[in-house]
């Protein structure tokens, strides 16, 4: 049974005065694997946070169904259901940190949900172990730093201990520290909990790592594959107003030198290897 | 070789290239001072910044970048050392402080926070409204970095809370433009945007200084993005400069800069890849034409012999 | 610079002050505050003072830290002071001049009323300054928790002053950067007149208000996100429980007030 099951869903946002009402996603469909890791690309109002959104019922479909784990998301007597079961984080640290002590704020899930003390002070150690905060679980977060915070809104998350967690353009306001450290916990969580990972963002070297990318344009699915399959459409990729990583635009351009070399090729290792078959 | 200012001093006119128009002389900024709060964000820098050049300043979150610029426009004054501005120092009275307002234009990260006027036009009008200029050169300001920064007459009075993100953000950047800063400093300017956003912004700054000649200034982390734009790389660690150069320069002491705790541009790092396997390539090369140029002569090379 | 405020501000530490549950304290700043307006003489309020002073040395409290707090009151003290000497009623006349009659007991009540008011500030500060909100939020929602049957929404009361605790320093922050971005533009927010003045805090005012609204949007949907879903059936990591010491403190609480009754009763 697929996590999350998308079938041709539209959505719009309510009409503002004075203002068309555009179609933010129009006919999506799709289905995600439990355990795999899926990436989605946009550019800015592609419709990808839209529909991050629809994952935890934040947003219901005017059209088509939404489903997951198998529950409707219009179901209203099962939100919480589905919304423990799947976690989200978002872009901006400082406005998912509710209270102004650590491990008082992973905790705040595991409170909603009702669980007795002891639990709760169980899953926020090994949260905060997860993430590697465990030293500032009595610190005030807003003298941390942009990605310490992020690992603590993450921690907040693993708490819930879901099985499939959502990072909505996590790692768009961090510096390249804390987008390593995000990226880390987030290959970590999947190798080490089999948790689902759905990772929104508009960094080329972020999707790469992922098992399956789906490229996003005016609120439809324009790509869909693994990321080697995807980002060897370097034009296409670039005319839907993203880029390919460095190294495949170099293999892309030898190619077009008249150079025999693959172009499904995506880290520095990779990119490395094949550029030095084909030539040496 | 870009102009690699390594000169001191330049008396003679048409060197205009080389001659300071900032000058930071032995920084040391220490925040809280006396409390048991007390912390050193930059000590004992010596840097000239020349005019019309384009200078990138890298380094890692608490490196001491943002409390750097902070102190060319006089927003900080400095515990220790002076700043010269066209070899005035900056903090010698409130009207010296004043003008380096004006000539030094710094652009915040994410600037479109600190938009506020009910309309573009207003918004980019704040900031020469300030110096007193008439209304005549205000409009004309207005228009004009509004072009640069590509929002057409349509935009003028749309309010400014109802553009795209990456419009917003153009929107605050043309609000410090229209000032004509002679030297325009941006924090991170492309941080948060998309591929395409970043481009724009990238080729808004270029427009600019095409047209003013003004010196540049950007703060960043991404090295790719420094490299590609900027004639000289300023990175710090620790308070420090630990690396200064063009970024030939800088690339060729790939060691220092990933103990710096940053990242190599990919490019730099696939050549460097290669060089280990034994394939004679220039490792300091940053930029993917110049990466496949090299690549294809060493190809033509082998074919040829 | 905006940084130094430091309201409700909290110093961690490790005393029995620091330790006793946050509704003791609560109750014992009530009883404090009750004990401080019965106590009439000078030997009522040696007594009152004498437990204040006990509290600061348990606590660690730094004395310069509690006249530091006394600061923005300066004015409202001197104030009652000069009120005091000049228009108490007494009989021994020290000094008369023009319409005013300076008396001892005047200048007696004049000290009094000043020093009520000094300890009544001391002493709620070293409720706020040895607990934390959280746990002082916690407390108060603890204590009201009766209200909830008429309906009073004790929950929402304190999440809301938990969240605003939570992002005053974010808050405070976020205007010094939005004043840094508008002085670059030039702008100018120290000189002029007073409607110039307000006027020049347009350009913080309104961009910090779009920005309270985009958190507060964000933050309701990230709590959602998390199950938030009002108090009910909402469980909290760390209970509350009284302990001996907090037994303890009530019983010399309790002595504390009888004392300064009697001694009223009595005259002193």
């Amino acid at each position: 049974m697929g996590t999350i099951k998308a079938e041709n869903i539209s959505f719009t946002y309510p009409a503002e005065e004075g203002k068309k009402r555009s179609l933010v996603l129009d006919g999506v469909s799709f289905e995600i694997e439990k355990g795999s890791f899926t990436a989605i690309l946009g550019h800015n109002g592609s419709g990808k946070s839209t529909l991050a959104k629809h994952f935890n019922c934040l947003l219901i479909p005017d059209t088509g169904k939404m489903e997951v784990f198998g529950i409707d998301t219009k179901d209203e007597d099962r939100v919480i259901d589905i919304r423990k079961r799947i976690g989200l984080v978002f872009q901006n640290p400082d406005n998912q940190i509710v209270a102004n002590v650590v491990e008082e704020d992973v905790a705040f899930g595991p409170e909603n949900l009702g669980y007795p003390s002891e639990e709760i002070r169980k899953r926020v150690d090994q949260a905060l172990k997860t993430v590697g905060m465990e030293k500032f679980a009595i610190h005030a977060p807003h003298l941390l730093s942009g990605g310490q915070k992020q690992r603590i809104a993450i921690a907040g998350v693993l708490a819930m201990e879901p099985e499939c967690i959502v990072f909505d353009e996590a790692t768009a306001m961090l510096d390249p520290e804390g987008r390593r450290d995000t990226m880390k916990i987030i290959r970590y969580l999947k190798k080490e909990f089999g948790t689902t990972i759905v990772l929104i963002t508009h960094h080329m070297d972020e999707a790469a790592q992922a098992d399956r990318v789906i490229v996003l344009d005016s609120g439809k699915i324009v790509m869909d594959g693994a990321p080697r399959e995807v980002f060897a459409q370097v034009e296409k990729i670039r005319s839907l107003g993203l880029d390919v990583p460095a190294g495949t635009s170099i293999i892309y351009e030898l190619e077009r030198a008249g150079v025999d070399i693959p172009i499904e090729n995506l880290t520095v290792e990779e990119c490395a290897d094949a550029i030095y078959n084909a030539l040496a | 070789m870009k102009s690699a200012p390594g000169q001191e001093k330049s008396g003679q006119k048409g060197m205009k290239k080389l001659d300071p128009i900032l000058e930071i002389v032995d920084l040391t900024h220490t925040y809280s001072q006396g409390t048991p709060f007390e912390h050193v964000a930059v000590y004992n820098i010596n840097l000239k910044v020349y005019k019309g050049e384009y200078l990138a300043i890298i380094g890692r979150t608490g490196s001491g970048k943002s409390t750097l610029i902070q102190h060319l426009n006089g927003l900080i004054s400095p515990t220790q050392g002076k700043i010269l501005l066209n070899g005035q120092d900056i903090n010698e009275s409130k009207e010296t402080l004043r003008q380096t307002r004006f000539k030094v234009g710094l652009v915040f990260q994410y600037p479109e926070y600190q938009l506020f006027e009910e309309t573009v036009y207003d918004d980019v009008a704040f900031g020469p409204k300030n110096m007193g200029l008439d209304k005549e050169e205000i409009d004309r300001r207005v228009r004009e970095s509004l072009e640069i920064v590509g929002l057409g007459q349509e935009y003028y009075k749309a309010s400014p809370f109802d553009l795209s993100g990456g419009q917003k953000r153009r929107a605050a950047i043309a609000g410090v433009m229209a000032m004509e800063p002679e030297v325009l400093i941006l924090d991170e300017p492309t941080a948060g945007l998309d591929p395409e956003g970043c481009r724009e912004i990238v080729e808004n700054i270029r427009n600019y200084r095409e047209r003013t000649g003004a010196t540049i200034i950007t703060v960043t982390h991404d090295m790719a993005e420094a490299a590609s734009n900027a004639d000289r790389l300023c990175v710090m660690g620790n308070g420090k400069i630990a690396l200064l150069g063009t970024p030939e320069e800088v690339f060729a002491r790939a060691d220092e800069i990933e103990e710096l705790g940053l990242d190599l541009p990919e490019v730099t790092k696939i050549m460097i890849l290669l060089k280990r396997k034994g394939l004679d390539v220039p490792t300091e090369v940053y930029k993917i034409d110049d990466a496949v140029s090299a690549l294809l002569k060493l190809k033509g090379g082998r074919n040829g012999a | 610079m905006l940084k130094d405020i430091t309201l409700g501000q909290y110093f961690p530490g490790d005393t029995v002050i620091h330790r006793l549950d946050p509704r003791t304290k609560l109750v014992m700043t009530i009883v404090y505050m009750v004990a401080l307006f019965t106590a009439k003489d000078i030997i009522s309020y040696g007594v009152v003072m004498a437990g204040l002073a006990a509290v600061i040395v348990v606590s660690n409290t730094k004395l310069k830290m509690l006249l530091k707090g006394l600061k923005p009151i300066v004015i409202v003290l001197a104030f009652t002071g000069i009120l005091n000497i000049l228009y108490a009623p007494g009989e021994h006349v020290i000094a008369h001049f023009w319409v005013f009659t300076i008396t001892l007991e005047g200048i007696k009540t004049a000290i009094l009323m000043m020093l009520r008011i000094t300890m009544l500030i001391m002493g709620t500060s070293i409720l706020t300054y040895t607990t934390s909100p959280i746990a002082l939020t916690d407390g108060m929602e603890r204590l009201m928790g009766p209200l909830k049957k008429i309906k009073v929404p004790v929950h929402e009361i304190s999440m809301i002053m938990s969240i605003a605790l939570r992002f005053i320093p974010t808050l405070i922050e976020e205007t010094d950067k939005i004043m840094n971005a508008q002085r670059a533009r030039g702008a100018d927010f120290d000189s002029g007149n007073l409607i110039q003045r307000a006027k020049a805090m347009l350009p913080i005012l309104v961009p910090l208000f779009i920005s309270a609204f985009r958190r507060a949007d964000e933050l309701a949907i990230a709590m959602e996100s998390r199950c938030y879903h009002g108090g009910e059936g909402r469980t909290r990591m760390k209970v509350l429980k009284y302990k001996r010491r907090d037994i303890i403190t009530f019983i010399l609480g309790i002595a504390y007030l009888t004392a300064v009754i009697v001694l009223r009763k009595i005259g002193l």
